[in-house]
Formats: structure tokens, C-alpha cells, sequence
């Protein structure tokens, strides 16, 4: 055990005029995780500590914030790691505070669902299933690690400067099914993303591949979608249309 | 008001699973108390059942050997006809889940790679690595996005209302405004996952109360076999997250602090691959005989199937190794020790997922069809999960087409929502004595002390009467505060009360069956029983507790026998 100083970022839009730091000193085990102890702060100190969490294991994607200015998952940062009595947590950076570390990630889900996530298979059930060599899908296995969390999202030096771009999350997503070789888009569907905001807007800083907990590196996907889309139009210039 | 045709409750694999088969043309909800990636299903890892035959030494295997290895696994509780159902059912879905675009690991020749699994005749484990759930979840949540399915994210349903027999809809807090919203629905599914965490040691999410069965039992339907608690063998020392059983599939080793195999004195033939209940007990006889490190945990050996293995088929593991136990499985063996999993039992629903109230149906782990009987296999609850929860969503769409609305809905439902509001303003005008954290955790030690792997008539009598306590206690509550958004202590004063619940059927259950079946273990009726207690218990919701009445078992052509791994 080992006494911590937390200081928490703390605000109630119905009530702050503005976000201020709470500290709270509360003993706790080295062993334990941040979100052991935002948990014990709130059964213990104060009930309206609010902040997301579910799995406590680095797979649901809920507990993303900032601790000691790094952006990562709660559960899965453990305190002796941190090497510091002091631990600073704010919420994840590029989203509108709902309440003190809670945030509202509309803008992440709506940006999900504008690339269309899902299959679009052939349209029958192939018999006995498809045929696929594992040497296939391992182009997209990096990307099937993803849980959501939003924190490329929120480290996205694009995202930050608010001008609609769909984020790392959403473009490796869809690079993710436009390298699935059961996936039938069309590729005029998924070129929208050829556009200033789309996959073009990425600065290439890899922002995302340090701050993902999962290892996945949404870069690589981005790349991917600017190559696909370059070889496809410079395809298209050379093919005589009927 | 909010009103939908169907609403579905848990956003989790048999909840989008509904969602996803429910009629087109219909309305369409999901309520869930967290975003729906955050299920617990997200979780799940190992894998998941159907008789495909693709692994070379599963060319013989089919459906009813799968039905076979389920209803022995469940120590002859199961229903056989539901378990043929699921088994049969396996092989197609299997497909349609890979067509929605399921990403599953695959053998050379380009088939879905299939692995062992405890107590399974042949290996018919599908898988995408260790991480099965996360891509079921994903997938299914993505291809809600492609139909026009309604979501209310971090709304939690806290009220079920049913009159005459019959379901009128919810009542529901939404979290970000705070307010207490009546819900008018034609139809209502439940599929709002299991209990693990009135248990102190469990792999569950932290989320998963189990409030969904308790609200259900409130408004008078029936619970199933709720004595039955699965006990995962393999969790993480410390933090109890789960070590999957695919861990074993692909030949891992459980070795006692003698450096022996020691399942070669409980299950000489299935060994490190008997069923869950058998190795869990296994364990947990050898910590308790002295035999295992630190009074704790035995160890489970990765090491020797090398370190290319465990990238590939185990790199999760290794990752939840890594970061929460300090340690790499490929260098090290992993300290490990039996936690709560699973909810055999549940809200008592039939084989089309309905249950006795007209209109409501129930899916996956908050229910009970019962497919899992005593004990379930591993790999059979995502397979529960999307086949259950499709007909859910399939029996729900005929019930509304076929049926008429009623006009009191509206008027039951709003009266539902207004009992609420004055409860809460009741818990907000007392002085607050004590808080429902303290009693939370004080219940989950009685559950895992007194109510655990092994049972015994004193220790169970004196939890059903320190529940009572609790329950006395509870009453005396109140809330901390008045701000109502985003009040997660609001969240835990409502749901404790059905956990509350929950324990007490579960300890009721588990002290009125005098024999030993699957998980539930009697240390002082060690046998099974099948002259007096081849039956479900019932329990159904009265002021003064559960009454517990029994239902004779469904069986076809697999006659309970003696089960030996």
C-alpha cells in the first residue's frame, strides 16, 4: 500500500462554469489499477464522481482518459507503473466534456458510421462456407484489434484542428473490410473518402500508433486506402470505357 | 414517452443478434446501460461451437455428437430437445456469422480453423484467435448500422411492466439527462446478460449486476435452476481476469506445486480438457490440500508449445499476462485460480425464447431454456448467445404482427415511470445511512464464501439469512446526491436490489437440492441424485421470497448415465 495524491478533473456543465482539478489523497495498492482507484474514490469519497469503465480489461474500450498526460485506458495502467505519488487524470482531449472524465463521442461514432462498417458480401451464403487462406486475412488482422476506445481519436493532431475529419479509427476501419476479400463494395462507394477530409488529411505524425492500446497502427490503414486509390484511378484512366 | 414494436434490452451478442433478425417493416429498439461495444460478450474469448468437421481429427463429428457432449456436460439437466435445437442449429449459423463478416482464424485449404474444447467429443471450436468475442460483437454492432435499428446508449432499464399476464413495456433511466423515461413497447426481449458480479471473485465485466433477471423475476416471471454458477478453472491470480480454455485447447498444462499434472487424479482420460466444473473443483481441492502456491493458485504451463504458437493462436493471453500479471507466458507459467463465469440459470423462457408472460422473450445468459443444464461447455455460450438471440428476435416479430396493441399500455407504463420518481425523491429526502457500495461488496464475499464451489447446508442457511440482513440494511439507504446525470451511485442503489435478489434464489436454490449435479457441488450430499432431483427448480418472486416449485426435464434419446472424463 502506498499513499496517492489523485487530482481529478472535475466538471458538471449543469452546475461548473468551468472544468477545475479536485485532489484526493487516498491509499491504495501498487498493484492496483488507475480505474481500481477512481472506483474506490467514488464508493469511498465521493459518490458523483463520474467516468466510464466496464470490462477492467483492455477490451471494451470504455475507459479511455488522459493520466499523467499520457492518453490511454484506465484498467490497464497500473499505479507502480506511473511511478509517481501524484497522478493527474483528465478526459480524452478532442471531445466535448459530459461530465467530469465522461465524454460525449458522438462525432467518433457518427464519422464510424459514414464509411459503412460492415461486410457487403455476395449475396448468397457461399455452401459449406468461404474458401479463405489465412495468408489473406493477415493484411487485416491488425485492425481487428481495434475496440473503439477513441483514444487515436482524441491524440489526432487533425481531428484537433475541427474540421470534420473522419479520424484513424474510422479510415483503418474501412480499410479493414475494403481488404477483406469477401467484401463486395464497389469502389466508387468508398472513394468519398478521396477528398481533403477523407484520407488525405492524415499529417502522418502516427500520433494514433502511439497511443493505441491495442497495438493497432491506423496509419498503415490510411496509407493503404491512398495507395488503393491511386492504383484504382490511374487503373481507371487507362480502361476504355464500353 | 419513447415507443417501439420491439424493444430489446443489452446490447450485447444475443441482444444485437435479435435485432438483427427481428422483422424488417418493424420498429426496431436497443436499450442498453453502456455503449453496446461495451457488452461483456466483447470479452469473451476461446471461441465458439458448431460441428463443422473442419480440424483433421473431427471428420466424424455432427450435430448430434455436439448435442451428445452438451447435455453430458450438463450433468443430464439440460433440456435434450432445446440442446439438439442449439446444436443443430450451430452448423448454419456458423456460416451466416462468417458471412456477415466474422473475421474467424482459418485452416490451410481456407476453412474456419476449429480447436479442443472441455469435455467436447471432437474439436468443433471456432475461433478468431483469442479474441472470438470482440469480432462477433464487433461484427453484429456493425451490421446494426446497416439496418434501421433505434439505439439508446447509457439508458438503463429499471422497471418491467406486466399486467394480467401480459408485457406492456419499461421503464428506463437515462443516464445523461438523468430522467426517468416510461417506454411503450409491443414486444420486449431481454438479453441482458448474467450475474457474475454478486460473486467477489468473477471474470465478468464489472457492469454485469444481473439486474435484467432480477427486474424480470420482480414482475413475476419465473427464474430456472438458479443454483447452477459456473466457476471458470482458469482465471489470473489477482485480478481474476479470464485465462481462456482455449489456453488448454491448444495443449496447455495445469501443474500443482509438486510440479504433477494433477488432472491425472480427477479426469485420467480428458485430463487439462475435462469440463469446467470438474477442473474448477480440481483446482480448488488442490489449493485446499495444500498443494498449490501461496494458498492461492496452481499454475497454468504455456511454455512448451513455444513461443510462435502462443503469438498466433494465444496473443491476447499474452498481452492480459503482460499487463496485469507482470509476467510473459512464453517465459513463465501463469498463476491461475477458479472465479465465478457463467449463469447456467435465468429467466425462464421456452425453446422460442418466450416465457409464460405474453410478449416478453428473453436471450443468452440472463436466460434459461436450459440448454446448459448443470454445467455449460466452453464455446457453447456465444453459440447460445447469436442462435437464441436471433429467435428472440424472430418469435418477438411474429408476436407483434399477430397481436394487438392495448390502449392501457400507455397509462401502465407512465405509472410505472411516476412509482420510480417517488421512490427516488423518497431516497433523496432521507439522511443517508451507510452506502450501497459497503453492502455491495459485503454481499459479494457472503456469495463466494458460503454460496461458492463447494456447499453445505450451514454455510448456506446462515448467507440466505445474512442476505436478509443486507436486504434490511438496504432499506435504510439513501442517495449522496441531487444531481441525477451521469449518477452512477443512483445506478447502483436500483440495481442492487435485484441483486439482492438474485443471491437469495441462487442460496435458496442451491440449499434446497440435496445432491451434487454439474456446478453445484453439496460437500454433504456428494452424489447425484437422479431418482429425486433429474428436475429444474422454479422460483418465482413473492414478498416473503422465492417460492420454489420443480419441472421435469426433456429427454429424447440420451439417457442420463455416470459421467466419467
Amino acid at each position: 500500500m502506498a499513499k496517492y495524491l489523485f487530482r481529478i478533473l472535475r466538471f458538471n456543465p449543469a452546475r461548473d462554469e468551468k472544468p477545475y482539478f479536485q485532489e484526493f489523497s487516498y491509499e491504495a495498492s501498487e498493484k492496483d489499477s488507475v480505474l481500481d482507484a477512481l472506483r474506490s474514490i467514488r464508493d469511498n469519497l465521493d459518490p458523483t464522481l463520474a467516468f466510464r469503465y466496464s470490462c477492467r480489461e483492455a477490451v471494451c474500450g470504455a475507459c479511455g482518459m488522459v493520466i499523467n498526460g499520457q492518453i490511454t485506458l484506465a484498467c490497464r495502467t497500473i499505479l507502480e507503473s506511473l511511478k509517481s505519488q501524484v497522478v493527474v487524470i483528465e478526459p480524452l482531449p478532442n471531445f466535448e466534456i459530459q461530465k467530469d472524465l465522461m465524454v460525449d463521442m458522438t462525432p467518433f461514432w457518427k464519422a464510424l458510421r459514414e464509411i459503412k462498417p460492415f461486410l457487403h458480401p455476395q449475396p448468397e451464403i457461399p455452401e459449406k462456407g468461404y474458401r479463405i487462406e489465412e495468408k489473406q486475412m493477415e493484411r487485416i488482422y491488425q485492425f481487428i484489434n481495434c475496440i473503439l476506445c477513441g483514444c487515436c481519436y482524441s491524440a489526432c493532431p487533425v481531428v484537433a484542428r475541427g474540421q470534420g475529419y473522419l479520424g484513424p479509427a474510422a479510415l483503418a476501419k474501412l480499410y479493414r473490410f475494403v481488404e477483406d476479400p469477401r467484401d463486395k463494395r464497389s469502389f466508387s462507394s468508398w472513394a468519398k473518402v478521396d477528398r481533403p477530409d477523407g484520407v488525405w488529411a492524415c499529417d502522418t505524425v502516427f500520433r494514433c500508433h502511439e497511443v493505441c492500446p491495442k497495438n493497432v497502427r491506423p496509419a498503415d490503414g490510411i496509407e493503404g486506402l491512398r495507395r488503393k486509390l491511386v492504383v484504382e484511378k490511374i487503373k481507371r484512366l487507362f480502361k476504355k470505357e464500353p | 414517452m419513447v415507443e417501439h414494436d420491439i424493444v430489446i434490452v443489452g446490447g450485447g451478442l444475443a441482444g444485437l443478434s435479435a435485432a438483427l433478425n427481428a422483422a424488417p417493416g418493424l420498429d426496431i429498439a436497443v436499450i442498453s446501460k453502456v455503449h453496446p461495444l461495451r457488452s461483456h460478450s466483447v470479452a469473451a474469448q476461446g471461441g465458439i461451437n458448431a460441428a463443422l468437421g473442419n480440424h483433421p481429427e473431427g471428420r466424424d463429428d455432427s450435430w448430434e455428437r455436439h448435442a451428445f457432449d452438451t447435455i453430458k456436460g450438463s450433468d443430464y439437466l439440460a433440456d435434450q430437445t432445446a440442446a439438439e435445437l442449439l446444436c443443430q442449429q450451430a452448423i448454419p449459423m456458423l456460416y451466416e456469422l462468417e458471412h456477415l463478416g466474422v473475421p474467424f482464424s482459418r485452416f490451410p485449404g481456407g476453412v474456419i480453423a476449429q480447436r479442443p474444447f472441455g469435455g467436447a467429443g471432437f474439436p468443433r471450436t471456432c475461433y478468431a484467435a483469442d479474441r472470438t468475442g470482440l469480432v462477433l460483437l464487433h461484427t453484429l454492432y456493425e451490421q446494426t448500422l446497416s439496418k434501421d435499428v433505434h439505439f439508446y446508449e447509457e439508458w438503463l432499464v429499471t422497471n418491467l411492466v406486466v399486467r394480467d399476464g401480459r408485457c406492456y413495456g419499461l421503464v428506463a433511466y437515462d443516464l445523461q439527462s438523468g430522467e426517468i423515461i416510461p417506454i411503450k413497447a409491443r414486444a420486449v426481449i431481454f438479453a441482458t446478460g448474467g450475474y457474475g458480479r454478486v460473486y467477489q471473485k468473477s471474470t465478468n465485466a464489472l457492469i454485469n449486476f444481473g439486474s435484467g433477471i432480477g427486474l424480470a423475476y420482480r414482475a413475476g416471471i419465473p427464474l430456472k435452476d438458479m443454483e447452477f454458477v459456473q466457476f471458470h478453472p482458469t482465471s489470473l491470480y489477482g485480478k481474476n481476469i479470464l485465462i481462456t480454455e482455449g489456453a488448454r485447447g491448444e495443449g496447455g498444462y495445469l501443474i500443482n506445486n509438486q510440479g504433477k499434472r494433477f488432472m491425472a487424479d480427477y479426469a485420467p482420460s480428458a485430463m487439462e480438457l475435462a469440463p469446467r466444473d470438474i477442473v474448477a473443483r480440481a483446482i480448488q481441492t488442490e489449493i485446499q490440500k495444500g498443494r498449490g502456491f501461496e494458498g492461492e493458485y496452481v499454475y497454468l504451463d504455456l511454455r512448451h508449445l513455444g513461443k510462435e504458437k502462443i503469438m498466433k493462436r494465444l496473443p491476447g493471453i499474452r498481452e492480459i499476462c503482460l499487463y496485469f500479471g507482470g509476467l510473459d507466458p512464453i517465459e513463465e507459467p501463469i498463476p491461475i485460480q477458479p472465479a465465478q463465469h457463467y449463469s447456467m440459470g435465468g429467466i425462464d423462457v421456452n425453446e422460442k425464447a418466450a416465457s409464460p408472460v405474453e410478449g416478453f422473450y428473453a436471450a443468452g445468459e440472463c436466460s434459461c431454456v436450459s440448454v446448459h443444464g448443470a454445467n455449460r461447455l466452453g464455446g457453447n455460450s456465444l453459440l447460445e448467445a447469436v442462435v437464441f438471440g436471433k429467435i428472440a428476435g424472430l418469435s418477438a416479430s411474429e408476436y407483434v404482427q399477430e397481436s394487438q396493441g392495448e390502449d392501457r399500455a400507455a397509462r401502465l407504463v407512465n405509472e410505472a415511470a411516476a412509482q420510480l420518481k417517488e421512490r427516488i425523491n423518497q431516497w433523496l429526502s432521507k439522511e443517508s445511512r451507510g452506502n450501497v457500495y459497503q453492502l455491495f461488496h459485503r454481499l459479494k464475499k457472503i456469495m463466494m464464501e458460503k454460496v461458492g464451489i463447494f456447499r453445505e447446508k450451514g454455510p448456506l442457511a446462515e448467507a440466505l439469512e445474512e442476505i436478509g440482513e443486507l436486504r434490511h440494511r438496504y432499506h435504510q439507504l439513501a442517495l449522496r446526491s441531487d444531481c441525477l446525470q451521469f449518477y452512477q451511485e443512483l445506478v447502483t442503489m436500483m440495481e442492487f436490489e435485484y441483486m439482492l435478489d438474485i443471491a437469495e434464489v441462487i442460496t435458496k436454490g442451491a440449499l434446497a437440492r440435496e445432491e451434487t449435479r454439474g456446478s453445484h457441488f453439496r460437500l454433504d450430499f456428494p452424489r447425484r441424485d437422479d431418482q429425486n432431483w433429474l428436475k429444474h427448480t422454479i422460483a418465482e418472486f413473492t414478498p416473503k421470497g422465492p417460492r420454489l416449485t420443480y419441472r421435469p426435464v426433456k429427454i429424447t434419446r440420451y439417457q442420463p448415465q455416470e459421467r466419467k472424463y
